[in-house]
């Protein structure tokens, strides 16, 4: 972006000041992916002992070991059924209910948006116990297994992502002139139609930058994870997590091991970030 | 727990999705079909109620309706015997809440020394992050070579899964094999012994450096985002004026990034004090007395020793406290905007 504030260069204390800040700032956000990246390629000798910047050998046997040493596989498993299953349900019903907002003027409209958004401020450490019984009632009640299966975790983090999608979608369909869907309505679609047919087409990019952050969000919960997981259903957070708490830790393992499940997130918000940012800070600048 | 934005839109800066609009009316008689059939009319009418229920339903179930249970719960003396069917654990009326605030009882003694160190934690944390994100936003203001790539690097904390950032922390901060201390101990010689990180009142140390470094980019990305909304006129007519730059930065900045600063703070604020995460992965069940927040500190008192009725006690509290701080804070900062 070219700077027309000051015409004259930026005085040199401002540039050293600059340099040596952002330096240390880059040292300090990726000195543990450094951390992690070096230490997933030595040799198990080498994290035992005391830390280097740089491994003795390299070695790609980490990599290789994260599958035997835990069922890695299918904590992954279990993580991305349940991260892709919270995105599909969460985005679903966030574009009905946020074409409703956008659309439609009715009675209730603020409150609505009152009830969703108010839900985001509470610890989530309030409703963990109660919906902890409730899933556990609710299951001895309809003999459908909530508590402990991935449905349980699916519906509970679908909840989680709800409503900045909601918000962050109305933006988006805001954004889009009512012509179209008038005009598609006019042409015989149903209001369905409409929004099927021309609104969602039309807010492709923002629909995609919502289903990165529901994947986000549910990919790196822990708390729900802990309590609303057995043995079959441990997802990633649960599991990498009993990795790294073993009495003998294979630490070079554990850093392949995060390196690996945090690849597939990092790079889908590396990609998509301008449209994260943008519906990230919206709230907050606008 | 997830780390969506959005209490941002409690402030009244931004406008809630509600916020009204201007009244687009169809015109009557626009399209004749609609005149000829009122049951589209009657669709109409309850189509947003229809398209809102899906939402609504789950937010319910999720969140409100075991909120509302918690606050039941509290009022009872609910331990492991009673999981099965808690509507059967005996009344206990404001007993949990007698034991939890008790602060001559062990109980009630642990969880204040608790929300002592999440106030300290709290405060340490959120000043830190935002220091460092109004920093970094200032200093990147005007372009230079590689500030994309910069804006990206920064992102990375942001987006990285908790647990994996946060069990790297875990293992940099082991005391023999650790980075951390083969960097201040081995190389800089700064301190005598190799200290404790995770275990200790170094904890407390260790707890507030992840959570700054989870939590600054975000600070970075809210007050990028404000500086961008700013005229660029206002700093030309200031230089004009013969302003420095730490007087535009005091007369311009500060006060143009006032409404985003008043978000940005609270919502900082809910997340730190709430922090589960960071706490959770980093220390363990077990978390050092120095670096027991309270939302790990609940979580034990409960599904350690089951007692799910002063958990909940504690939980409410929480939830007061919060509710109390928010409702002032805004008051206040508010307040002060309209004078301003």
């Amino acid at each position: 972006m070219p700077d027309a504030r000051s015409p004259m260069a930026p005085p040199r204390s401002l540039v050293w000041t600059r340099r040596v800040v952002l330096g240390a700032l880059t040292a300090f956000a990726l000195a543990p992916v450094f951390v992690m990246a070096v230490s997933s390629l030595k040799p198990l000798q080498d994290v035992q002992g005391p830390f280097h910047w740089l491994p003795s050998h390299l070695t790609l046997r980490p990599y290789r070991d994260i599958w035997h040493t835990v069922p890695l596989a299918h904590y992954f498993l279990n993580s991305l059924i349940v991260a892709a299953g919270a995105t599909v349900c969460s985005v679903t019903v966030a574009v009905f209910a946020a074409y409703a907002v956008s659309r439609h003027r009715f009675r209730g409209r603020r409150l609505f948006s009152l009830t969703i958004l108010s839900t985001q401020m509470f610890p989530g450490i309030l409703f963990l116990l109660p919906l902890f019984l409730i899933l556990v009632n609710l299951g001895n009640a309809t003999g459908i297994a909530l508590y402990g299966s991935r449905g349980g975790l699916i519906l509970t983090y679908l909840t989680f992502s709800l409503p900045f999608s909601v918000w962050m979608l109305v933006g988006y369909f805001d954004s889009i002139p009512r012509d179209l869907d008038e005009a598609a309505l006019v042409d015989g679609c149903g209001p369905l139609g409409a929004l099927l047919r021309v609104v969602v087409p039309a807010a492709v990019p923002g629909i995609v930058a919502v289903c990165v952050y529901a994947f986000m969000a549910a990919w790196g919960e822990v708390l729900f994870a802990s309590v609303m997981t057995t043995t079959a259903t441990r997802t990633l957070a649960v599991g990498l997590q009993g990795y790294a708490t073993q009495s003998d830790v294979y630490w070079n393992q554990v850093m392949a091991a995060s390196l690996v499940v945090s690849v597939p997130v990092v790079g889908g918000f590396l990609l998509l970030q301008r449209y994260l940012v943008a519906g990230l800070t919206a709230g907050a600048v606008k | 727990m997830a780390r969506p934005a959005l209490p941002a839109q409690h402030g009244p800066t931004a406008p809630p999705l509600g916020a009204p609009r201007p009244p687009q009316k169809r015109a009557p008689g626009r399209s004749p079909l609609a005149r000829i059939l009122p049951p589209a009319r009657l669709r109409r009418a309850w189509l947003p109620y229809a398209l809102l229920l899906p939402a609504l339903a789950l937010e319910l179930l999720v969140h409100l309706v075991p909120m509302l249970v918690g606050i039941a719960m509290s009022f009872r003396q609910l331990t492991q015997f009673f999981i099965g069917n808690w509507s059967a654990a005996p009344w206990a009326g404001l007993d949990n809440y007698r034991l939890v605030v008790d602060v001559h009882a062990p109980v009630g003694a642990d969880l204040l020394a608790s929300f002592a160190v999440t106030c300290r934690f709290t405060l340490l944390s959120v000043g830190l992050s935002w220091l460092l994100g109004t920093g970094a936003a200032l200093l990147m203001q005007d372009a230079f070579r590689g500030r994309g790539l910069l804006r990206t690097v920064f992102l990375v904390p942001y987006a990285l899964p908790v647990y994996a950032a946060v069990i790297t922390w875990a293992f940099m901060f082991q005391r023999d094999t650790g980075m951390v201390n083969h960097l201040l101990h081995d190389q800089l010689h700064l301190t005598g012994e190799r200290p404790f990180w995770l275990i200790g009142d170094n904890s407390f140390a260790a707890l507030v450096t992840v959570s700054v470094w989870r939590q600054w980019p975000f600070a970075f990305l809210c007050l990028t985002a404000g500086l961008q909304n700013i005229p660029r006129e206002l700093y030309e007519a200031a230089a004009m004026d013969g302003a420095g730059v730490l007087r535009q930065i005091r007369s311009i900045t500060l006060p143009s990034l006032r409404p985003v600063n008043q978000v940005l703070v609270l919502v900082l604020f809910l997340w730190t004090f709430n922090d589960f995460n960071t706490p959770y992965v980093l220390f363990g069940r077990a978390a050092p007395r120095a670096a027991d927040l309270v939302s790990v500190h609940i979580y034990q008192s409960s599904f350690v020793t089951w007692n799910f009725g002063s958990g909940s006690a504690m939980s409410v509290l929480l939830l007061l406290f919060l509710l109390v701080v928010t409702v002032l804070y805004l008051a206040v900062t508010s307040s002060r905007r309209k004078d301003a």
